[in-house]
């Protein structure tokens, strides 16, 4: 909604938070997210609140108050089984014109690309996608949202300042989730789907649950990652072994899964997924933004490359300059000896 | 059935370089080329209507020498081609340039389907497909890999999700944004190449769509971008090991060990 006024303004507070379902299943970059606007509400002394809507999900909503949440609003109905855009942007819609919250974050995830930009239209409002950070502009308090743009080669920072709520998509694993506090408790809101809400619907026949179409990588402890410098295939035969050894998935750059050596579903960095391990083993993989910003919130990053001075081994925690068709044999060998 | 692509002239940022000094990126020279995702769109298009019939139109907004994208498309398939291109039309955000393109839409007039890719690579948002649903007040179908069926009016498409995919099925009208798994785009002819070159192409201006002023260019976009800058600097300057690999290997296990992570 367009703000003319200042009084207008003040009419918008609270950080709203959609959560995040796969089949009916709150989804962790739901606590993420909650996560984020926690930090954001806190400096606007205000209060963080989940909008909640599936199947069968009121049971799960508990979970959002040790995580930060203060309010959550459910909106439980079997029509809200699988994902129906039309009906969700509608239900949403209606839900941010009754309560007036000043910003509403999403998961950039299928679903909430798709939802996103459907109630930022509806509801007239700015929509930043794939926010790397968020912060509160101390002198006015507008959200300024932070994301990479050019291909990773630039951040720009956006900012909405005459349009209420404030929306952004933020991606898995980009932001961190609170240490869950079991004894923080909030209130629950009911709401219901409308018939106003059914303008348009869509026939969900079937899902399908596969591991082909992603490898989810964020699932694991470390991931041993490849690029160009693995040379083929066979150089990804390697890194399973390995990783196979270190209990840790297989990550690759783009150049590697261009080449056909390792199915997208492996990708790590901007046009693949967000990781945020404990470990980080890039090999063979130069560095560049576009990888850099899928992996660098990592907790420990290795990288072992023959050219010294990549963009990788300058950001590595620990930097090994060789071989890695030499190198990776002798570590597994010598983690043999444990 | 008519059908409608939208399509976009992007830069080719895998060329992109930082000018160190300014720590802006590099324009001159970069070449522009048409968003790598719509390259799928226009192809199912061209496949729908060769096996229904009816006519693929490719629309797109941009500035003049965006033309060549539409030229691009023509000699790929599509019957016809328009531009959305005016002063008044720049510095459009996701939310003005759906808009635009709904206007555009709907000024063709009964459009069953309109398929977009799934996000440009310039700015990699994704928005302006469910944008451009939301504007018409249309279904819509996101990352979409595969067109099952087409039928009475209805479409039943695969929709990729985070887990898998799931089938879905929605009357027309209807837009779908689609991922490059949906088909194998054909080269094209040299003498459709040569024909998409004699094309003549309309130019649209807001007036034409009946846009709203007030809701294209800069001044109708709800987001605006206040600053650029590199992006983050690098955490730390890394502990390099060096020596033979057996001592490389003996190193890192020892750092490792030391640090609990194995
Ligand atoms: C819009 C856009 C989005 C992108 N999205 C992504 C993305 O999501 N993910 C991504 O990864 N990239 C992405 N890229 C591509 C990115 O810019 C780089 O091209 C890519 O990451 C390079 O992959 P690489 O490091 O494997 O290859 P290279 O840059 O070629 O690096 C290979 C490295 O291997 C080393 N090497 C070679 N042989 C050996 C050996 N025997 N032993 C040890 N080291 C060796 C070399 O010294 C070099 O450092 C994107 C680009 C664009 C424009
Ligand atoms: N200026 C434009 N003109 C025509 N189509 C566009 C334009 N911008 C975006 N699109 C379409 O919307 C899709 C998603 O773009 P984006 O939301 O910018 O990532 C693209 O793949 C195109 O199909």
């Amino acid at each position: 909604m367009i703000l003319t006024s200042v009084t207008d303004r003040s009419k918008y507070s609270n950080v709203w938070v959609v959560a995040e379902f796969l089949s009916d299943k709150i989804q962790p970059v739901t606590y993420e997210l909650v996560g984020a606007a926690r930090k954001l509400a806190d400096k606007r002394s205000s209060k963080v609140w989940v909008v909640a809507m599936g199947s069968g999900i009121s049971q799960q909503v508990g979970s959002l108050f040790a995580y930060g949440a203060d309010k959550v609003i459910v909106v439980d109905d079997s029509r809200l089984s699988g994902f129906i855009d039309e009906l969700e942007a509608d239900v949403l819609a209606r839900l941010i014109g009754k309560y007036n919250p000043e910003i509403v974050l999403y998961a950039a995830t299928a679903r909430g690309r798709a939802l996103a930009p459907r109630v930022a239209v509806i509801t007239n409002c700015g929509l930043t996608a794939d926010c790397t950070g968020l912060d509160i502009d101390p002198e006015n308090g507008d959200l300024l949202q932070t994301r990479p743009a050019f291909g990773g080669n630039i951040m720009a920072t956006i900012r909405s300042s005459n349009h209420r709520p404030q929306m952004a998509t933020v991606r898995p694993r980009v932001m961190r989730a609170l240490e869950p506090d079991p004894d923080r408790t909030g209130e629950v809101i009911h709401e219901t789907v409308e018939m106003s809400d059914m303008l348009k619907i869509k026939r969900i026949i079937d899902v399908f649950h596969s591991d082909e179409t992603t490898v989810n990588l964020g699932d694991a402890e470390i991931i041993i990652s490849g690029g160009r410098g693995m040379k083929g295939p066979e150089g990804f035969e390697l890194l399973r072994k390995f990783a196979a050894k270190v209990g840790g998935a297989v990550g690759a750059s783009r150049a590697a899964v261009d080449a056909g050596w390792i199915p997208y579903s492996h990708q790590v960095g901007q046009t693949g997924q967000t990781v945020q391990t404990k470990v980080y083993i890039a090999c063979g993989i130069s560095g560049q933004i576009q990888h850099l910003v899928g992996m660098q919130s990592c907790d420990f990053i290795i990288a072992i490359d023959k050219n010294p001075d990549t963009p990788m081994m300058q950001l590595a925690d620990i930097a090994i300059v060789g071989d890695v068709f030499e190198i990776i044999p002798e570590i597994m060998n010598e983690l043999s000896k444990m | 059935m008519k059908i409608v692509v939208c399509i976009k002239q992007v830069p080719a940022t895998n060329e992109a370089k930082i000018d160190p000094e300014t720590k802006r990126i590099i324009r001159e020279g970069l070449n522009s080329i048409l968003n790598p995702f719509d390259t799928y769109a226009i192809e199912e298009g061209v496949r729908i209507r060769e096996k229904f019939g009816g006519e693929v139109i490719a629309i797109s907004m941009g500035p003049e020498k965006a033309i060549e994208v539409l030229r691009e498309a023509l000699s790929l398939g599509v019957d016809k081609a328009i531009l959305l291109s005016d002063k008044e039309f720049a510095g459009s955000d996701t939310w003005a340039t759906s808009y635009a393109l709904a206007k555009a839409i709907e000024k063709i007039g009964d459009v069953d389907l309109v398929i977009c890719g799934k996000q440009a690579i310039d700015g990699d948002t994704a928005q302006v497909g469910p944008g451009i649903a939301a504007h018409l007040g249309w279904v819509q179908a996101t990352y979409v890999m595969k067109v099952e069926d087409i039928q009475d009016g209805s479409i039943k498409v695969r929709r990729m999700r985070e887990d898998g995919y799931d089938i879905c099925e929605m009357n027309f009208p209807a837009v779908i944004t689609v991922l490059k798994d949906i088909n194998t785009p054909r080269i094209p002819s040299l003498k459709r190449r040569l024909a998409a070159r004699q094309a003549q192409i309309p130019v649209w201006k807001p007036a034409d769509i009946g846009a709203d002023t007030d809701k294209i260019g800069l001044d109708g976009s709800p987001t605006r971008v206040v600053k650029t800058a590199p992006p983050p600097a690098k955490k730390n300057v890394a502990k390099r090991i060096e020596g033979t690999p057996k001592e490389c290997a003996e190193a890192l296990v020892r750092e490792l060990r030391m640090r609990s992570i194995i």
